[in-house]
This record gives C-alpha cells, sequence and structure tokens, in this order.
C-alpha cells in the first residue's frame, strides 16, 4: 500500500487535522502566553520554557511547573505533580487503540507524543464519523503545539499575546470546543445515565479533590456505569467472554 | 555546583518522560485489554465521559451567558454535527454579551 495515492492521503490527512485544530489552537496560544508571563516572572528562560513545551507538551501539568518553580527545584514533587495531572492521558492514550489498529511499535512511539487533550477530542470526533488515520492526529498535534510554543514564548518575550482574551471570548473557546465535541460521542439515550453519573461525580471531584482528579474520576465511573448498565448485546447472543 | 544548574533541565526532563511514558503506555496497554463484552463496553464510553468530565467544572463557572453559550453550542453541534460552527456559536454570544456588558 505504499503508492503514492497512500503518501497523498498520509500529507491530506495531516493538513487536514492541522486545520480542524486551528481554531481551539487559536485559544491555546491566548493561554499558553499566560504561562509566558509567568514563567518569565519565575526565572524561567526562554529556552527552557520552549524545551518544555517540546518535551513535556501539557498545558495544565506546565503550568503546575512553573507554579511550582523556586530554587531549589523541588524535582520528585514536581515530578509526582505531573504524574497525578496527566494521569488522564493514560486513559486517552488506551481510547486512542482503534485508531492505532495495524500501527507498527514504531509508528506508535513517533506518533503518541503529540497528543494533547485538544487534537485527541478533535481526532476522536472525527474518527466517529470519517475516515481518519494516526496522520489527522499528528497533523492536530502540530497545529496545537505550534500555537502552544508560539503563544508561551511571545508571553515570556513580549507579554500578552492578545490584550483582552476575554473581550473575544477566547477564554470561552475551550468550553465551546469541548462542548461541540462532546456531542459527537452522544451515542442517543443509552448514555444518559452514564453522562448524569459522569457531570455530577466530576463537579463532586472536582469541588473535593486538588488537581485534575475530577477528569480521571468523572470519566472512570461514567464509563463503568456504561459498561454495567447498557444490556450487553453480545452476551445476549451467546457470545462467552 | 554542576548540579544546581542542570536540575532545571532534570525537571524538565523527568516530567516529559512521565507525561510520555503514560501517553504511550496507555496505547501499548490498551493492545492487552479484552475486546470484548463489558470491558469494550466500558472502553467504547471512555472518549465521551473524559470529555464531559473535563468540561463540567469550567461550563458551570461560566456565568449566565456562558451556560446560554453552552447550551447553544451545544444545539447546534446536535443539529448540524459541525464542530467548527457550533464552536463559532458559543465564542460569539459569549464575546457579545460582554462586549454590550450584558
Amino acid at each position: 500500500m505504499k503508492t503514492t495515492t497512500q503518501i497523498h492521503d498520509n500529507v491530506d490527512q495531516l493538513k487536514a487535522g492541522f486545520i480542524a485544530n486551528i481554531v481551539v489552537a487559536a485559544s491555546v496560544a491566548a493561554y499558553g502566553s499566560v504561562l509566558g508571563i509567568v514563567a518569565a516572572r519565575k526565572g524561567l528562560s526562554w529556552a527552557e520554557l520552549l524545551m518544555m513545551n517540546l518535551s513535556v507538551f501539557a498545558g495544565s501539568a506546565q503550568f503546575v511547573m512553573v507554579d511550582m518553580w523556586l530554587p531549589p527545584l523541588p524535582v520528585a514533587e514536581i515530578t509526582m505533580a505531573v504524574l497525578v495531572i496527566n494521569l488522564r492521558y493514560l486513559l486517552i492514550g488506551a481510547s486512542l487503540n482503534p485508531l492505532f489498529e495495524g500501527c507498527s511499535l514504531r509508528h506508535k512511539i513517533f506518533f503518541m507524543h503529540l497528543v494533547a487533550d485538544e487534537n485527541w477530542a478533535m481526532t476522536m470526533a472525527h474518527f466517529q464519523r470519517s475516515h481518519i488515520t494516526t496522520w489527522f492526529l499528528l497533523g492536530g498535534g502540530l497545529c496545537v503545539q505550534a500555537a502552544w510554543s508560539l503563544g508561551t514564548i511571545t508571553g515570556h518575550r513580549l507579554g500578552t499575546v492578545i490584550k483582552n482574551p476575554e473581550q473575544f471570548g477566547l477564554d470561552f473557546a475551550f468550553v465551546a470546543v469541548f462542548t461541540a465535541l462532546v456531542f459527537s460521542f452522544w451515542r442517543g439515550k443509552r448514555d444518559s445515565v452514564p453522562w448524569l453519573i459522569t457531570a455530577v461525580i466530576a463537579l463532586i471531584a472536582e469541588k473535593l479533590l486538588p488537581g485534575k482528579w475530577y477528569i480521571l474520576l468523572g470519566g472512570l465511573s461514567g464509563a463503568l456505569a456504561s459498561a454495567v448498565l447498557i444490556k450487553n448485546d453480545r452476551e445476549d447472543a451467546g457470545d462467552v467472554q | 555546583m554542576s548540579s544546581e544548574t542542570s536540575l532545571p533541565l532534570l525537571a524538565i526532563a523527568a516530567a516529559a518522560t512521565v507525561t510520555y511514558a503514560l501517553r504511550l503506555g496507555g496505547l501499548l496497554l490498551s493492545d492487552r485489554l479484552p475486546k470484548t463484552g463489558r470491558f469494550k463496553q466500558f472502553m467504547d464510553a471512555l472518549p465521551g465521559t473524559i470529555l464531559l468530565s473535563l468540561i463540567m467544572p469550567a461550563a458551570l463557572s461560566a456565568g449566565l451567558w456562558g451556560w446560554i453559550a453552552t447550551i447553544c453550542t451545544a444545539l447546534c453541534s446536535l443539529r448540524t454535527g459541525n464542530i467548527f460552527l457550533s464552536m463559532l456559536v458559543g465564542v460569539v454570544i459569549v464575546a457579545l454579551s460582554r462586549n454590550y456588558g450584558l
């Protein structure tokens, strides 16, 4: 299958993924500029910040890292905090299984680095409806990474990218994007109880627990409810497993 | 002295390693998980519930116009299936409400 059409297909997928993420990338850049300003105040050099962007590439984790950036750096504590905040990537990675079906280990190793919340959600939403490959995911990752680095470094060197991002509703763009995306996962009435459980658990956990535990707890309990409550067709069909 | 100057690099490298290990680890582990029955149902439901969980607190704290915008975005997304348009609807409503001091 390594024909020219395949190559064109990959390039097209890469482009489509990049383009699909441009709007959310604008809000990623605005949010990044805030991190850049905080990082400059904390004494991180722009090179350190850029290295962090390219290697860690996780918004909320980087905010916490910069927040804890007081010499002598508490490396162990920072690493633990990053681990807890990013635990959701374990689930996000697992959910990408069908997209990576049939891909080599080398392909997985190369493509999994540029997976952020935004391009993951965008990819999964498109994957439900159309022919999407890992190149779409990568294109989105490149778009989000470019915006993230541009935003943070501009913030570090010059201050904010856009003076009042709130005025343009850019802070709300995250909620809007994820709201628009979440309904492409709606499979009808059978999802109503699991989703209600997800929402309630997420809100309670967010109030009671620090960091990003709420994402994990809400997501896990909703999916668990779905597995328990929804009638299993295969079992009914007499499939053993 | 040299250990002092290399601490930032160490912190970044450790954070990057942990994050990448979670990303790749999730994908590689999922190959070993069962692909049938209840477990499959669990995995199939997961993307939607993670995403919903991710936005709930921010959506709830968005204020009255934020809620209106969220509902309009949701309705638009359900009706048209157009992600870009739906998101634009929400952002424009919030931007307008703020610029007109609502």
